[in-house]
């Protein structure tokens, strides 16, 4: 077992094409001036006149492919005669700014001028390791790396002016896209030493000055502009919804109301009159596991999206639903409640839980349960495909071109050794946050493409978005403390069910999952500490929502803490603090807990308790925690440590003729070192008004197997005026660089839900608030 | 055939008078701008101008817009100089920026009509448009800004 299979979220194929490309620090970066090589055909690359290829992945990836060249790189950064550097992201863009951050880290390395940087999306390739842009990792996994890649290029033009005014390179200095001469005005710009540059060797690593911290002048500071502003601004952004070619058809489909449902028959006569309506197609059933294989259905291609979506609606389809028909979401809670009694998995136990239980002075328990929640990405699902003598073009919303391919070639059976005539190109995202790392929607336009042998875009409409997702699986938690005779905490419990994301891949999945993400890896410093998970069924497809069980684990986790606070009268900030106890790196493995921290070493990145303390004092400091409120208000504090980094909350809200409105927003982050402070600061705003979202209204229910939900009015999001100004503040660290795109999500919620109680005296055990009428 | 007025420009369009004018902008005038979000005008990422108005363009018949000035975001401004593209550049407003001609848009039409609008007038006019990435904080900051360079234009 691996982590991505531990946690649930890949297949055993995936995940062990995903875990052997995906580089780790260890791994030895290979940097080839490739200019210099003289095999270079391709003609983007031919035109520049450096390129320096930094191969990604390891080698043992490499060496799969050996009937190319091992010289093939994978990130390249190139300059033109005009001194325009090219860097290209090779990790895909849904707002979390990786498309500036990234090459932020090189430009500033290499001592670009950015307004002469340009940045370009690559293709999905395997040669550049791993892209499935989720989990955080992109910045975890590739800061040092891209550091010495930039360094190498700012090393190469430096050794280039050397060259040219025939001096050491230690005399000249690199800065802002020129070379200054030592105790001289001379100074040459990067164009003039392009081409010199191209022609040297690639520096020993040894001899290469990587930046310090301080000598940073974009990385880290605040005022660094995004990427593709400009063009979103003025709607020139393209968008895997925008993407138009020749002759191109629109599809879109009805799928089966209920996984794994079938067509029993049809009838298009009615479809087929609607004008612009040009064909109806039947796509293959859908037969678990459901993976990110396509749903099934009934396609129809028409000359626009309106026509599609006109005679989608006059298609009579006679559907034979099958057995997970029988599935009600309200009914099944009981079988959640059931499956918590005795829950066979247990993940992690120090002490004796079991013993202290019987034996303590007092045990408090509470249930939670949290609602199922849907993506709802503004941009729902889109791919265009086309298939000529040539292969397949795709060109799609994708975290993960790399899956993409992969699903065009299990729909086209195009046997690996030919996975080069598969093309995925990355359009911009509208929001992904899991749901665009699972390319059904990619298998639907490639076989749509391939049986009209035309350019079809397939579209989903929002109420395929809400009513056909891979959601985050509704949960039932039971937490327990007990306490001794002086009221101090002697032990916790936490057992958990849902419907498991491994369902998703492996019909017979049944253990809860995952306790990795926010349940088992709870921070305190109790002698008895019993982690469970229960089995359950599952009747949707379930996958990976922004920050994954770490949303429910750490609902429940975090407000149970507070209800321990309070039962002990103590302040629910101190008392947190008293919870984490000393300074100390965690160790979960001599608890029995087979954590795998995110896929990272324990070495690089230790469960810290004064880092999980440190961004509780600074946030509570921010937002003045102990201050007196105005009546009918209260404060709420929650702190968590996901994808490596750590996370607290303060939220104020007023509660005022039972209604909540969240009256102000803090966090604090420490994410270790942090390339671009305003993208950071972005994600901690967008994680708390998404969590906001999915707290006040976010659940997704099903009956006789059918999802209730279809659109905006009855799976609401939060508007402008529910949400405060959000204040964030991110510790200055020298730590390794952590996860961002998620950590904001979980400790907002219990925050939000604390301080309702300190408020109100009411505590809400279940989510989404809004069947109490308070929101 | 269906005469629109687009951003200055008299096109003919061979389509339904019940399309949406969503649809035929982007298919069949290729202005993609104006997004898709829900089809039902309730997220306003399809927000256009008709004579100067936020308008939702997914529940619009193109018949309703004959003879009308409309809009899009791609003839907002000649040069991404409108106030607002300005003050959501300087904010770094976007994350994935896919809603946010809808949101230039609505608030386009405030700032037409309000030029130093308050948090209230903002949170109002902007009640229909959705941001999923939740980037409201800043488009209320950009508003302010962008009223603040207009005056300053003045």
């Amino acid at each position: 077992m691996n982590f991505l299979q531990n946690i649930g979220i890949v297949p055993l194929d995936d995940a062990e094409v995903a875990l052997n490309s995906e580089p780790t620090v260890q791994d030895e970066m290979i940097i080839q001036n490739v200019t210099r090589r003289s095999f270079i055909k391709n003609t983007a690359i031919a035109s520049s006149s450096l390129v320096i290829g930094i191969q990604l992945s390891s080698a043992s990836a490499f060496s799969k492919n050996s009937n190319k060249s091992l010289f093939d790189p994978d990130v390249f950064i190139s300059m033109d005669k005009a001194g325009t550097v090219t860097i290209m992201s090779h990790r895909s863009e849904m707002g979390q700014g990786i498309k500036s951050s990234l090459p932020m880290l090189v430009a500033d390395e290499m001592e670009c001028d950015w307004d002469r940087v340009v940045v370009k999306q690559a293709l999905g390739d395997s040669k550049y390791g791993s892209q499935n842009t989720d989990g955080s990792r992109s910045v975890r996994r590739f800061y040092f790396r891209l550091k010495e890649a930039g360094a190498t290029a700012r090393t190469m033009l430096q050794n280039a002016a050397a060259k040219v005014w025939k001096v050491k390179p230690s005399d000249v200095t690199i800065y802002n896209h020129q070379a200054k001469l030592k105790d001289s005005s001379q100074v040459l710009d990067f164009s003039d030493l392009v081409e010199i540059a191209a022609t040297l060797p690639i520096p020993d690593k040894a001899t290469l000055k990587i930046k310090t911290e301080s000598e940073h002048r974009y990385v880290g500071k605040d005022n660094m502009k995004i990427i593709d502003a400009k063009d979103m601004v003025t709607g020139k952004a393209i968008y895997g919804f925008d993407v138009e070619l020749k002759n191109m058809k629109y599809s879109v489909i009805a799928r089966p109301p209920v996984l794994f449902g079938k067509v029993k028959s049809f009838d298009a006569t009615e479809t087929l009159k609607v004008p612009g309506v040009l064909k109806v197609i039947e796509l293959p059933a859908l037969t678990p596991p459901a993976v990110f294989k396509m749903l099934g259905g009934i396609a129809v291609i028409a000359t626009n999206t309106w026509a599609a979506i006109q005679g989608r609606e006059k298609l009579k389809i006679d559907w034979e639903h099958g057995k997970n028909e029988v599935y009600n979401t309200k009914e099944y809670e009981n079988n959640f409640i059931e499956a918590l009694k005795s829950p066979p998995h247990v993940v992690r136990n120090r002490g004796d839980w079991d013993k202290e239980k019987e034996s303590a002075d007092k045990v408090l328990t509470h249930d939670y349960y949290v609602g199922g929640i849907a993506h709802a990405t503004m941009e729902p699902p889109a791919a265009t495909a086309i298939v000529t003598d040539k292969g397949v073009d795709v060109w799609a919303c994708t975290q993960t071109p790399q899956s993409a391919q992969n699903n065009a070639m299990s729909v086209m059976q195009i046997p690996k050794e030919n996975k080069d005539s598969v093309r995925i190109k990355v359009t911009l995202l509208g929001g992904a946050f899991g749901r665009k790392s699972k390319p059904d929607y990619v298998a639907e336009a490639v076989y749509l493409a391939n049986e009209t042998k035309m350019a079809v875009k397939v579209l989903w409409t929002r109420e395929d978005e809400i009513k056909h997702g891979y959601y985050h699986s509704p949960s039932y938690q039971k937490l327990s403390a007990t306490f001794d005779k002086e009221g101090n905490a002697t032990g916790w419990y936490h057992g958990m069910v849902n419907h498991p994301i491994g369902a998703t891949f492996n019909p017979a999945a049944k253990q809860a999952g995952s306790a990795e993400l926010g349940q088992g890896d709870v921070p305190f410093d109790l002698p008895n500490i019993k982690i469970t998970n229960g089995e359950s069924d599952t009747f949707l497809r379930i996958g990976w929502v922004r920050s994954v069980t770490n949303i429910n684990n750490a609902f429940a986790a975090c407000s149970f803490a507070d209800e321990m606070a309070v039962e002990s009268g103590m302040d629910s900030k101190d008392y947190l603090l008293k919870l984490i106890g000393k300074d100390q790196h965690i160790d979960l493995i001599k608890d029995g807990f087979k954590y795998t921290n995110y896929g990272e070493s324990f070495e690089n990145f230790p469960i810290d308790t004064a880092r999980l303390k440190n961004v509780i004092n600074v946030v509570a400091n921010n937002a003045n925690w102990g201050e007196k409120l105005p009546e009918g208000h209260g404060i709420g504090i929650a702190a968590h440590r996901s994808f490596c980094s750590y996370v607290a909350t303060v939220v104020q809200v007023s509660f005022i003729k039972g209604k909540v409105k969240v009256e102000k927003i803090f966090y604090a982050i420490d994410a270790g070192k942090v390339i671009n402070p305003d993208r950071v600061k972005s994600q901690m705003e967008g994680a708390a008004i998404f969590s906001l979202s999915n707290a006040f209204y976010g659940e997704i229910t099903a009956d006789k197997g059918i999802v209730e939900q279809s659109n905006f009015h009855d799976y609401e999001m939060v508007r402008m005026a529910q949400v405060p100004d959000i204040h964030v503040e991110i510790i200055k660290s020298d730590q390794r660089p952590a996860g961002v795109g998620e950590p904001g999500v979980p400790p907002f919620s219990p925050a939000l839900c604390n301080a309702i109680y300190n408020a109100s005296g009411r505590r809400f055990r279940r989510l989404p608030l809004n069947q109490f009428g308070i929101v | 055939m269906i005469e629109l007025k687009i951003n200055g420009k008299t096109q003919q369009l061979d389509v339904s008078g019940d399309m949406p004018l969503l649809w035929a902008l982007r298919d069949i005038v290729k202005l993609t701008g104006s997004k898709y979000g829900c089809g039902k005008g309730l997220c306003g990422a399809c927000t256009v101008h008709i004579n100067g108005e936020a308008t939702r363009s997914c529940v619009l018949p193109v018949s309703a817009a004959v003879g009308q000035e409309i809009t899009t975001i791609e003839g907002l401004s000649e040069n991404a100089d409108h106030p607002l593209q300005k003050a959501w550049m300087e904010l770094n407003v976007p994350q994935c920026g896919y809603c946010q001609s809808g949101q230039i848009m609505s608030a386009a039409t405030l700032l037409s009509k309000n030029a130093s609008p308050t948090d209230d007038d903002i949170d109002q006019a902007m009640s229909g448009n959705i941001c999923r990435c939740g980037t409201y904080p800043r488009i209320k900051n950009a508003i302010h800004l962008a009223a603040k360079l207009a005056t300053e234009v003045k």
